[in-house]
């Protein structure tokens, strides 16, 4: 999949600019991690990226064709079976019904979750729920993924499950973009780091160098509050 | 007053035959309205919940009061339609129970939607977003949402049973309230509280409060089993 791109991107709702001028070059490939501090911009910049937000001006390049899956923040599940909502997303693939059921347990079993396919996913935990719904992104094998905070409600062991499966993702050819407060996440799975802060991207870089020695004041103060160093040394 | 009272338990406890036949009656032509509410008026809310076109508040408008129509215009309008000079007069359908669940099917049916319509707009306030994104089109996404809130729903189908059970102008008007055909359980009350056959008339009440009772309550059994096994 080629990169993706947004140019001086305005996002104006209600009357506030929730992106003031956004500027993103994403690469093709691996795994890309978007931080910043509460209310930056991020989410938006998903939703943006994934159609479902129009920006007010400039200019938007996501690759034709590609097939994209989106594991929101809040994890939206219909009142059905853990199946039901997995096979939501495999509905507007219109392949075989063998292959969708089929499909449909590895994704469950891919998280975890195979034993509970026919229990009602909004009974789930709020961590189980965010399983599932990146079950559900998995099963439709998207060309691009975005993922808003994917393991905020995780136990470390599933923590650790989540995280295995993106970099599996990623390394199959995936792009993922990766939303996370967890620097030390960040620093795990990501080649390359974007700052956020008040709608538009103050930082991208390598992910350790940006990480260890923030050149701008916006990062440096978002890293400082998030991160202890000694956690980030302790990730790597 | 007594004598009212022990003929009214006679008839109900011998089931009456006047009485099974006007009950049968009116829960045949209520479901029968009902059911063809629910097919016109649940895809009609979740298409006004979904789709984004210019009108759309006014239709919702006019849809939110049509839920208070009165009965008896609805069976006058009816009426001049089925009747023999109007434009469906040829199908023979005044003073059928034919006509008895057209009307109340109008009744039922704007209640549904605008029900649904409420039901279904809040599931798409919390679905709609991750449904687009899955990339699912529109009636696609209407029948999710459907499906989402098919427990909420059951208030709505209910809430149209009761409208329809318990109206009496409609099924008057087109009905005609002919003895053994077209006699209803509230057309029947009506007419013998006229006539003096108060026992009659009790009788038919308590049966007409007994069946919304069990209804609903049959309802709410089934939607708590269902809501138990599947969220
Ligand atoms: N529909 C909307 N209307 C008005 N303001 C909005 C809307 N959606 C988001 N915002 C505002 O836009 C800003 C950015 O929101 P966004 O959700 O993108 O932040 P974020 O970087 O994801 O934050 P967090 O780390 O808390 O998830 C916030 O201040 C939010 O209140
Ligand atoms: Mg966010």
């Amino acid at each position: 999949m080629a990169g993706i791109t947004l140019t001086d991107i305005r996002l104006i709702l209600n009357g506030t600019a929730i992106l003031d001028g956004l500027s993103l070059a994403i690469p093709p490939g691996g795994i890309t991690a978007l931080v910043g501090p509460n209310g930056a911009g991020k989410s938006a910049t998903l939703r943006v990226i994934d159609g479902l937000l129009v920006p007010t001006s400039g200019g938007l390049r996501v690759p034709g064709g590609a097939r994209r899956a989106f594991v929101f923040q809040k994890p939206a599940l219909i009142r059905g079976s853990a199946a039901a909502n997995v096979a939501l997303g495999l509905a507007p693939l219109k392949r075989p019904r063998a292959e969708r059921v089929e499909r449909t347990h590895a994704a469950l079993a891919r998280v975890g979750l195979a034993h509970r396919a026919g229990d009602p996913a909004t009974r789930f935990s709020g961590g189980e729920q965010q399983r599932l719904a990146l079950a559900r992104a998995w099963a439709a094998r998207p060309d691009l993924l975005l993922l808003d905070e994917p393991t905020a409600n995780l136990d470390p062991g599933a923590t650790e499950l989540v995280e295995a499966l993106i970099a599996e993702m990623a390394a199959e050819g995936t792009k993922v973009v990766l939303v996370s407060h967890n620097l030390a996440q960040v620093a795990r799975l990501a080649a390359d780091v974007i700052v956020l802060a008040r709608g538009r991207a103050v930082e991208h870089g390598p992910t350790r160098p940006t990480l260890m020695s923030p050149r701008t004041p916006e990062a440096r103060a978002y890293f400082d509050g998030e991160l202890p160093w000694s956690s980030l040394a302790a990730a790597s | 007053m007594t004598e009212t009272l022990h003929e009214t338990f006679a008839r109900l406890t011998t089931l009456d035959r006047d009485v099974v036949a006007i009950a049968w009656l009116s829960l045949r032509v209520s479901l029968s309205a009902v059911a063809i509410g629910l097919l016109l008026g649940i895809p009609l809310g979740a298409f006004l919940a979904v789709a984004r076109f210019r009108g759309r508040p006014a239709i919702v408008g006019l849809l939110n009061a049509f839920m208070g129509l009165p009965p008896v215009i609805v069976g006058l309008v009816l009426y001049l339609v089925l009747s023999r000079s109007g434009p469906f007069g040829p199908l023979g359908l005044l003073f059928t129970p034919g006509a008895m669940v057209a009307a109340q099917a109008i009744l039922a049916t704007p209640l549904v939607a605008a029900l649904t319509r409420q039901v279904i707009a809040d599931a798409d306030d919390h679905l709609g977003e991750q449904l687009r994104s899955l990339g699912l089109s529109a009636p696609r996404r209407a029948m999710v949402l459907i499906y989402d809130t098919r427990f909420s729903l059951v208030t709505a189908a209910l809430a149209a049973f009761g409208r329809a059970i318990s109206e009496i102008g409609a099924v008057l008007v087109v009905g005609g309230n002919i003895d053994g055909h077209t006699r209803t359980m509230t057309t029947a009350i009506s007419l013998e509280t006229q006539k003096g056959d108060l026992s009659l008339a009790l009788a038919l009440g308590i049966v007409l409060i007994a069946l919304v009772i069990t209804v609903n309550a049959v309802a709410a059994v089934l939607r708590g089993h269902a809501a138990r096994a599947y969220g």
